[in-house]
């Protein structure tokens, strides 16, 4: 990949414990109570012991079930709420030791969140919505004015600007979620679940409209879901929670092929494949012997090129970035994975 | 319930358990009581101890005495922070009489120049013209055009029935106090909401304002204000802060916690915070706290009017002093078609839709605010021509219509025709009903009732709460209050027993059904939107003065709660429990006697808690109307001014109230918890 390796924001050892006096009941287990620990003494490890990078222009992902954790870690790197314990490192200051106006300094220039209901504020219009933040920051109307316009724009609602949320669907309205978000050009931003709240068809819509930003703005992006489905169509790397502990970070393939355990492989098993893995994965070793149908590359997804390949009785070279060739497929290596067969290994 | 829990104890147990029964023990109380009332003056009579009826005069501490001193030491010596108590007070005074003066003058006087009756007035108020349109176009632009013609024949309606300065008059003390209280109320609510100990310390004090009738603190007001217009304000905003302050919390605290979490995400300072995204985002929840706020100062204007306030509300009282019928129903009509008004317009205000907000942000300066500036047109055209001509100043006198006339032969024509009817009604009532229960409570002495008492709220909630009952009661007798304490007492019982026996059946039918409930809820809205005293109004005509007037008054204004409490225990329950009645084949009178009664009896009580608070409240205005209680005795010491004596009064009703707030309470918790409810 060619994502500078430069860590954003980083999380070492972050604990949000909930319960009586949870910083007294950290310290009497040395700082790592165990699961009965926490039981016995009725407390909610919500985030325990996490450790995260997220590298700057990637989209990280968070997934686990229903109170697993992930709106609580999201909260807690965007310091909405106090970890229990730990260290916060944004763009290398730590942040957990910032006074509160130097934080809303922070908030105010770097960060941007989208909800999950949207928390648009019923009394403004999308155009004083979007314009919000930079409103809190002090700017003159014109110039946040004009700056919402251009982000009312980009999510495609030009012309709606003097509508208020309520004459909005659920789409329309997280659009004007992210345009808000976006309206101070931020560098990190968080979406918790910005798409749960709408139905099948429009969540793809906004999904396929997210890639198009994305590809727009290479932001930082921590994004939280509960549907495996989005997160691998939107992720370069997944961290997978469970009770508050986060139990696997990888890209989407790995995940599928190398799960940490039986937690995540449930996860992955109705994963339609293709969608997942790459030729890399699946080659069989060295050049085709006989006639040759073409070349494709390594890092191409199965469902990309499976049409291709289904229709040649040919087999295909497979290239590495470089260009040498590190193995081949054919016909039969697509069937086994769209028809999910396991592959002796 | 419990009889069947006792069943299965061991014999040796239930002789004991037989003892705690709730049946031996109330029944045993009532027949107790009933006794000792019955028989507590030959007691007295054969043991020759006149104390045993009567608490003696040598044992009360004259609490009166000793508050007005401190009352006297009060406005006279008193420092705070080094400034005279004094000049606080008239420096509060001065903040509300500088606005109120200038609405007056705006609404009814004009502008003057000098004093009294040199006055000269320099500019006319506003015309009568320019007034109703500018409300309707108000109503245009809160709702529709209905909501206009709405306004405009309400005050045309108080024009052409010759009630325009006095319902200015109490538009212009609403248009004050409103603005206060809300505004008060929405301060010190969000200031609770954002200092815990500030939450901590408004809660009892909310708690308490709850169950202390108005007129508790209506004689020290009148003391520190004196009589006029301010003593009125100041005690219209008391009475009305209290629900705003507490809706203010409730509708931060709903506030979703997404809107907070974005607030700090885009940096918010606390103050950004709360003005820029919690209050806006409440203001649906604020404005029905802005909307009781406007009902209850209307409910305040003839109480209002006893310590100085002019307008609708002191023609009433003037009415009803004088049994006046005919301005007693003009001047109350006129209150309800300004309570209507006014309640009407808050709502369409709260209630304005997103669409209307952004069609009416459209357009030019001109279109944008052409109503406005057309009805400062119209006012300025008006009152210059005005200048000329009175008739467009103020609504000529000739063609004023006055229905007084028709109210009296109305009046006249029911007693005529239907008095032995009415009679004989009343005088059943009276001979079976409200006199024997009159003669029990007046026959218990003080002694056996602080005993009663202090059992009851043991039996009820153990000890704590039979110490409070037991020094509130006792507080009573010390000042020598007794018997008026237990007319007033069985003036309210009386009431709430025939409110509830009216309001419940009236609930479980509204609860019946879809078209019950809007027919009967329609009706209690209603209820709620009348001020409390025109209830006074035809049923003195009809009655006359006395206890029977009294409590048909107050049985139509405490009815609401009762209904209302039925109705929503009967819809809380849970539909499964339903379902397993219709299952096991109950028949409906079943269904109502088995399970749906039993389920919503802690619901009841905390209607007949409301009821009896509304009952007591009105108290003083009965007293107008000649009855013999506590209530009686704060309207004395009102007309004498004697703060003491108004004060021992009001607290004592106070103390009753609490004490059945909190004996009530409890006992709906005990049954909530023994039916797993909560
Ligand atoms: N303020 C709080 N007090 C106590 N417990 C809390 C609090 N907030 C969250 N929790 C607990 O922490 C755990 C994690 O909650 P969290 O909201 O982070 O889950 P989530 O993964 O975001 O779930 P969802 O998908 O439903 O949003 C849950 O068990 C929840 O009950
Ligand atoms: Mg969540």
């Amino acid at each position: 990949m060619t994502i500078k390796r430069h860590a954003l924001l980083e999380c070492n050892d972050l604990w949000k414990v909930y319960g009586h006096n949870p910083e007294g009941f950290l310290k009497a287990h040395n700082g790592a109570p165990t699961s009965d620990d926490l039981h016995a003494q009725n407390m909610v490890g919500a985030v325990r012991n996490a450790n995260v990078k997220i590298y700057e222009g990637e989209i990280f992902v968070i997934m686990g079930l229903s109170g697993s954790g992930k709106s609580t870690l999201v909260r807690c790197l965007s310091r909405l709420i106090q970890p229990t314990a730990g260290e916060l490192i944004f763009d290398g200051q730590d942040i957990l030791s910032k006074s509160d106006k130097q934080l809303i300094e922070i908030r105010r220039k770097r960060m941007g969140m989208v909800f999950q209901h949207f928390a648009l504020l019923p009394h403004l219009t999308v155009l004083q919505n979007a314009a919000f933040p930079l409103e809190v920051q002090g700017m003159s109307r014109d110039a946040r004015e004009a700056r919402a316009r251009e982000v009312i724009e980009l999510v495609g609602l030009k012309g709606r600007e003097d509508y208020y949320p309520a004459q909005l669907s659920g789409g329309q309205q997280q659009r004007v979620g992210i345009a808000r978000s976006l309206a101070v050009e931020p560098d990190l931003w968080f979406l918790d679940e910005p798409f749960s709240a709408l139905d099948p068809l429009i969540r793809r819509e906004m999904q396929d409209e997210f890639i198009r930003l994305q590809g727009m703005l290479k932001k930082t992006i921590v994004f939280i879901t509960h549907d495996f489905d989005e997160a691998i169509r939107l992720a370069d790397r997944i961290a997978v929670m469970r009770d508050g502990e986060i139990v696997q970070i990888a890209s989407p393939e790995e995940l599928v092929l190398h799960p940490a355990d039986d937690y995540v492989a449930e996860f992955t098993r109705y994963v339609p494949r293709a969608k997942v893995l790459t030729l890399g994965s699946i080659i069989r070793p060295g050049p085709v012997e006989g006639e040759v149908a073409g070349t494709l590359n390594a890092s191409d997804r199965v469902d990309m090129v499976a049409d291709q390949v289904e229709r040649s009785a040919k087999d295909f070279n497979i290239l590495d970035d470089d260009g040498a060739i590190v193995g081949h497929i054919g016909r039969r290596e697509i069937i086994d994975v769209l028809i999910g067969r396991e592959v002796a290994a | 319930m419990s009889v069947s829990e006792l069943d299965i104890k061991t014999p040796r147990q239930s002789t004991l358990a037989w003892l705690r029964s709730p049946w031996l023990f109330w029944g045993g109380l009532l027949v107790a009581t009933w006794l000792i009332s019955k028989f507590s003056f030959d007691i007295y009579r054969a043991f020759d101890a006149r104390w045993i009826i009567r608490f003696p005069d040598a044992w009360q501490p004259d609490f009166e005495t000793r508050i007005s001193d401190f009352m006297d030491w009060l406005l006279q010596e008193a420092q705070v922070f080094g400034i005279l108590f004094r000049d606080v007070t008239r420096g509060l005074a001065a903040v509300i009489e500088a606005p109120y003066d200038l609405v007056v003058g705006l609404l009814v006087d004009g502008v003057q120049r000098g004093q009294g009756n040199q006055a000269v007035q320099i500019l006319p108020p506003l015309s009568w013209i320019g007034v109703i349109f500018a409300v309707t176009a108000i109503g245009h632009y809160t709702k529709s055009w209905s909501m206009a013609v709405l306004m405009a024949v309400c005050f045309s309606y108080l024009a052409v029935f010759g009630q325009w300065e006095s319902a200015m008059m109490t538009l212009a003390s609403v248009l004050i106090a409103v603005p206060i209280a809300a505004g008060g109320g929405l301060l010190l609510g969000v200031l609770a909401f954002r200092v815990a100990w500030v939450d901590k310390a408004l809660r009892p004090i909310l708690d308490l304002m709850q169950t202390v009738p108005v007129f508790a603190y209506l004689v020290p007001i009148l003391f520190m204000f004196g009589f006029g217009p301010v003593s009125a304000l100041v005690a219209t905003i008391i009475y009305a802060m209290p629900p705003m302050i507490r809706v203010t919390i409730v509708a931060l605290r709903g506030v979703p916690e997404e809107l907070a979490e974005l607030g700090r995400m885009v940096g918010c300072t606390p103050r950004q915070q709360m003005w820029k995204i919690l209050v806006p985002s409440a203001k649906p929840t604020l404005m029905v706290g802005v909307n009781q706020v406007i009902m209850l100062t209307l409910n305040m204007v003839i109480i209002a009017s006893m310590i100085g306030a002019g307008g609708l509300g002191y023609d009433v009282l003037t009415a009803l002093r004088r049994l006046d019928i005919g301005g007693g129903v003009e001047a109350g009509l006129a209150i309800v078609v300004l309570a209507i008004a006014l309640d009407r317009l808050s709502q369409a205000f709260s209630t304005r839709t997103v669409t209307q907000k952004a069609a009416q942000s459209k357009g030019s300066f001109l279109q944008r605010h052409r109503w406005s500036l057309l009805s400062i047109l119209v006012i300025a055209v008006t009152g210059i021509m005005g200048l000329g001509s009175t008739w467009m100043q103020s609504y000529p006198d000739a063609a004023v219509l006055s229905t007084g006339q028709v109210w009296e032969d109305a009046i006249g024509y029911i007693n005529v025709n239907y008095f032995d009817a009415l009679e004989a009604m009343k005088n059943t009532l009276l001979m079976w009903f409200l006199l024997p229960l009159r003669q029990f409570f007046a026959g218990i002495p003080w002694g056996w009732g602080l005993v009663v008492t202090t059992l009851i709220g043991f039996r009820i909630g153990g000890f704590r709460l039979a110490a409070l009952v037991f020094v509130l009661i006792g507080l009573i007798i010390l000042t020598g209050l007794w018997g008026k304490a237990m007319t007033t007492v069985y003036l309210c019982g009386a009431s709430v027993a025939i409110a509830s026996i009216i309001g419940i059946p009236l609930g479980l039918l509204a609860a019946s059904g879809a078209t019950s409930n809007r027919v009967v809820g329609a009706f209690i809205d209603t209820l709620q939107t009348l001020p409390s005293f025109v209830y006074l109004i035809p049923v003195v005509m009809l009655f006359r003065v006395g206890d029977f007037s009294a409590m048909i008054a107050i049985v139509a204004y405490a009815l609401a709660p009762a209904v209302r409490y039925a109705a929503h225990g009967i819809r809380s329950i849970d539909p499964q429990i339903i379902e397993a009645g219709i299952v096991s084949g109950c028949t409906r009178w079943q269904m109502m006697r088995r399970i749906k009664l039993p389920m919503i009896v802690p619901e009841l009580l905390l209607g007949l808690n409301q009821t009896i608070m509304l009952a007591l409240s009105m108290l003083v205005i009965t007293a107008l109307v000649g009855t013999r209680d506590l209530g009686q005795e704060v309207y004395i010491a009102l007309t004498r001014a004697n703060t003491g004596q108004g004060i021992v009064a009001g607290l004592a009703v106070a103390f009753i109230a609490i004490t059945a707030d909190r004996l009530l309470e409890a006992s709906a918790k005990r049954m909530r918890k023994r039916m797993g409810l909560s």
